[in-house]
């Protein structure tokens, strides 16, 4: 670089005297000559406006006085949900996914990579025991494009194109979903009951026909409710000639049946829960599974690892299960896309499972449901402020506050200035929610944390 | 001097002038997870609950259906913390990444240097323990980052606007994908053009999402130079072409001098141009999408922009559109309004979402403070280093007994397809047979895209982050094995030697009667009858 006569730390041969001994060694008498090939009309002219380099030292002085600006769940309580959940973490999950093997890994063989393959294969296995089901994929970005690849999937096996999903699904996913599945897919949504906030059964019934590829719903749902007729919805659409899909949250399977002894044909998820932190939205992952059939397992697009023999006998070797029907094998003939997705999350998830363990999924099952319902007795008790749905919910549910008087805003406006982060606003998601917000309460809400926002609120309203 | 055998004088020199590392990786043969169980261990203890909160509602599960209640618990094995430590740890020390090995044999990964300061931003607290659906006040400093890095990349590629939405570059070819079908449909045009073009070398991600969005999928051939044919592209583009999707370089390494004008063509016919810029790590301050002709493009930020690989995510996929494209991306942008960081929500005609939230936000932060520490010049610099690096590399390699590189010669960009062709025909020893023996010398390199048009490929792209000393190290091993297979080849077809583990049998991987991708389904598959 111009003013310094040795390399930036990030560039070792810009080091004068080693960039000139390269250029000699390979016959060019300037790196200009490398770009020939670019014509002078398409050479940028001018110098990018973007500000000088700084040292480490200044650097971690900007970067951090820029994030100080922020407020972060851990100095205010906050309550906020919605597909991205507070959860505790295990200090051995961020130990393992810190450590520089598996973060500056990407694609190498199962030789010298046998340990990424090896900790996937067993994040596979390990969320396999949650789901009861012998396959579970490489996981994807998050539950929306985990729900889409299901119903693609689901459409492709049926050789159907008409989707049906719960308008009470979160309207981002939808969006997602909808995005995918388009143009040769079709969306319908089948309404929900007005007290429980589960699938309404008649107008799935009226909405299933011989053109239904998949039904699919969520348990809990994204206003927290659960799906207590799962296998009665499963019936229902396979009697229709329909796959059942079912998206779960995988932090509730060790209280909560695993959807597929009620039915489900391909389930589907988010990883976020397990071990990852929320990093604004960075941490979530999306899971598929099913059961070990080949007309399903050859419809994933994803990577699919498999434990192996090799040639010395005794010595576990792992590699791609049936990867020809990938796009990496096919192009476009391979099955959607398949590519850099969430991998060091599907690792995390593995060591939280196999730290948890059975009993610890269970008692954090539990305990989030002790937790959410006590939150739940409590701000019901508030004088205009009512539990939205009857019916059991697990980790969210909603309050109703339109009798207060009140608005979500002004409510979470208050909170806010008392250190507070209040539940998700749903009054533009849907007319039946206006004046409501979703409240996720877990196993990191202390109840001191849970009566601070009843106190607030008891002020508020 | 002593030794545990008697004296033996005066310590020399130790000798340390063999050409190739003598490696050997670490071998653990590690049990799988399950195998570790042991009834009663455990792992953490979860968070208690208060004793006031059992008296008010209970067991919490008795709010359960019995339909809904879990009968059988979920068979997770049982481990003391320290041993699962053990155990991850141990996997970890049987994968290479680039921190360990010399690793420019990932070919179109671009696997330079994270730097170590930027891992510290990403784990604080004021990135990590950020909920995306916070008051918009409280997450000032993220918007901020968010925003200025959008400013950055319209420097790098002229675009007018950035999401950071995607989570990889497939998600962003897919989101170009979508932009160009909702494109066509604001115009009446969304079933007339249906026809989408790509290249043979392009990613299969980019066939393959195109077709997700429903576009029947045409291939420019190349030329016997390695270029996209444009006398075939023109006969290709009609009323019905949607858009033209290519790399430039692509994989190859070889830059398409004439891009402007089969931008030209296709603008010409009514289609859009979509960059894929996966490879634009020797483009940095050299030239940009806009003046190529192109509507829109995407960064890999674990590419070019220095996010570490993760295994394989997450990641981003950077994506960036000139102005009249904006009311298409993916929802919500951040803007700013000259005092306070915002979320434009209202954007008139967006495909919706490709992935929730806003993306990767600890992508961005690190790729901001990546670009903060190079600067305009040093990422020139970084450009025209990781264009030298290549061309040495190059220039080596061909000297290599049995490898070649096809199509133009003298020059690449940043990284260059080879082919082991001739070494396959003079000794039998193919290009997997070399992979596998490279993992010997701690060393890796990535093939090729299918379908391979180029026989016996490897792909190797140095980055501007390894030193002389390094590429030299890797030349020596490539030089070494070469050797070995015309002297030796049955050492290299038998590797890897000196590896985590030895060759595996992979036939039962396609055969689903013995595959098993869950360690229940390698019990049930295996248990004797």
């Amino acid at each position: 670089m111009s003013a310094k006569p040795f390399a930036h730390p990030y560039i070792p041969n810009s080091a004068p005297a080693v960039k000139e001994q390269m250029l000699k060694e390979i016959g060019l008498g300037s790196i200009e000559e490398i770009f020939a090939d670019i014509p002078q009309e398409l050479r940028l002219k001018e110098k990018m406006n973007i500000p000088p380099a700084l040292t480490e030292y200044e650097l971690e002085r900007h970067v951090n006085q820029l994030m100080n600006k922020n407020i972060t769940t851990k100095e205010y309580i906050s309550f906020l949900g919605a597909g991205c959940w507070p959860h505790f973490i295990p200090a051995v999950c961020d130990e393992i996914n810190s450590r520089a093997e598996f973060l500056t890994a990407y694609a190498g063989e199962p030789y010298e990579d046998k340990g990424r393959f090896q900790a996937l294969f067993e994040y596979q296995s390990l969320v396999a025991e949650l789901v009861d089901m012998d396959v579970v994929n490489v996981p994807t970005f998050d539950w929306a494009q985990a729900a889409s690849t299901a119903l693609r999937m689901a459409a492709r096996i049926t050789k159907r194109t008409e989707l049906l999903l719960p308008k009470n699904i979160h309207p981002d996913k939808l969006l997602i979903i909808r995005n995918y599945t388009s143009p040769d897919l079709t969306l319908t949504l089948v309404d929900f009951t007005e007290d429980t906030g589960a699938i309404d059964l008649a107008d799935l019934q009226a909405k299933l026909g011989p053109n239904t590829a998949a039904v699919y719903f969520e348990n809990p749902s994204f206003l927290g409710s659960l799906e207590t007729n799962g296998q009665l919805i499963a019936d229902l659409a396979h009697a229709a000639g329909a796959l059942c899909v079912v998206g779960v949250d995988p932090s509730s399977l060790g209280v909560m049946e695993a959807p597929a002894n009620y039915g489900a044909d391909i389930v589907c998820g988010d990883l976020q829960p397990l071990g990852v932190h929320m990093h604004y939205g960075g941490g979530q992952s999306g899971f598929i599974a099913t059961h070990d059939d080949p007309t399903f397992v050859m419809e994933y697009p994803s990577r699919l690892f498999g434990i192996a023999p090799t040639e010395v006998e005794g010595e576990y070797g792992f590699g791609d299960v049936a990867y020809d029907r990938t796009s990496f094998a096919k192009r476009e003939k391979g099955k959607e896309s398949v590519g850099t997705q969430t991998a060091l999350w599907g690792i995390t998830a593995g060591v939280y499972l196999a730290t948890m363990g059975p009993d610890g999924m269970e008692e954090l099952g539990q305990g989030i449901m002790q937790r959410s319902q006590y939150a739940a007795k409590q701000l019901a008790s508030l004088p205009g402020v009512e539990l939205k749905f009857s019916g059991p919910f697990f980790k969210e549910f909603v309050i109703d506050f339109s009798q207060t008087g009140k608005t979500v805003k002004e409510i979470n406006a208050a909170l806010l200035s008392r250190g507070i982060f209040g539940g998700v606003d749903l009054t533009a998601h849907d007319p039946q929610l206006e004046q409501c917000a979703l409240f996720c309460v877990t196993e990191v809400h202390s109840k001191e944390e849970i009566d601070a926002l009843v106190t607030a609120l008891a002020s508020i309203v | 001097m002593k030794t545990s055998e008697g004296t033996i004088g005066k310590m020399k020199r130790i000798p340390r002038d063999h050409k190739v590392r003598r490696f050997h990786q670490a071998k653990w043969d590690e049990p799988v997870i399950f195998e570790l169980s042991q009834p009663g261990e455990r792992g953490v203890e979860v968070p208690r609950v208060e004793q006031e909160i059992v008296a008010s509602v209970g067991d919490g599960v008795s709010q359960l259906p019995d339909s809904l209640r879990r009968k059988k618990r979920p068979n997770l094995p049982q481990i003391s913390q320290f041993r699962v430590i053990r155990h991850y740890s141990r996997l970890s020390q049987e994968v290479l990444g680039a921190d360990f090995n010399v690793e420019i044999g990932q070919g179109t990964c671009t696997m330079k240097y994270s730097p170590k300061i930027n891992e510290r931003f990403a784990r604080s607290p004021k990135m990590a323990e950020l909920h995306p659906l916070q008051d918009e006040s409280t997450v000032q400093g993220m918007l901020e980052i968010t925003y200025k890095l959008d400013l950055f990349l319209r420097e790098v590629s002229g675009m007018d606007k950035f999401s950071f939405q995607p989570g990889s570059g497939t998600q962003a070819l897919l989101t170009q994908a979508s932009i160009v079908r909702k494109y066509h449909e604001s115009r009446g045009e969304g079933e007339l053009r249906n026809e989408f073009l790509t290249t043979h070398f392009s990613h299969p991600s980019q066939a393959a999402t195109a077709a997700v969005k429903g576009f029947k999928i045409i291939y420019v051939p190349a030329d016997e130079n390695g270029y996209p044919d444009l006398e075939a592209l023109k006969g290709l583009v009609s009323e019905r072409t949607a858009a033209f999707a290519v790399a430039n370089p692509e994989d190859t390494g070889i830059y398409n001098s004439r891009i402007k004008e089969f931008t030209d063509v296709v603008h010409a016919a009514g289609g859009l141009c979509c960059y894929d810029q996966a490879n634009a790590n020797g483009l940095l301050g050299i030239t940009r999408a806009l003046e190529a002709g192109f509507d829109m493009c995407f960064f890999n930020l674990h590419k070019t922009f220095s996010i570490p690989h993760a295994c394989g995510g997450p990641a981003t996929g950077a994506i960036g559109v000139t102005e009249k494209l904006e009311e298409f991306l993916p929802g919500p942008l951040v803007d700013f309004d000259g005092e306070r960081y915002y979320y434009k929500r209202e954007l008139k005609n967006s495909i919706g979402k490709v992935r929730s939230f806003y993306g990767v936000p600890p992508a961005v932060l690190r790729a901001y403070a990546w670009i903060r520490a190079l600067g305009a010049e040093g990422l020139e610099e970084a450009a025209k280093i990781a264009c030298l690096n290549n061309n040495y590399l190059y220039h080596k390699i061909l000297q290599i007994r049995g490898a070649s590189a096809p199509y133009i010669k003298g020059r690449r960009l940043e990284q260059v397809r080879y082919s082991w062709q001739k070494l396959t025909e003079d000794t039998g020893v193919t290009t997997y047979d070399v992979q596998r023996r490279m993992a010997d010398f701690a060393h890796h390199y990535w093939t090729s895209h299918h379908p391979y048009i180029v026989p016996e490929p490897f792909t190797l792209e140095p980055t501007e982050s390894y030193s002389k000393a390094e590429l030299d190290e890797y030349i020596a091993a490539l030089t070494h094995i070469s050797q070995e297979a015309y002297e030796n080849p049955e050492i290299v077809q038998t590797a890897p030697h000196n590896s985590t583990g030895h060759r595996v049998i992979e036939s039962v991987l396609d055969d689903p009667e013995q595959w098993a991708i869950t360690w229940r389904a390698y019990l049930k598959k295996t248990a004797k009858e």
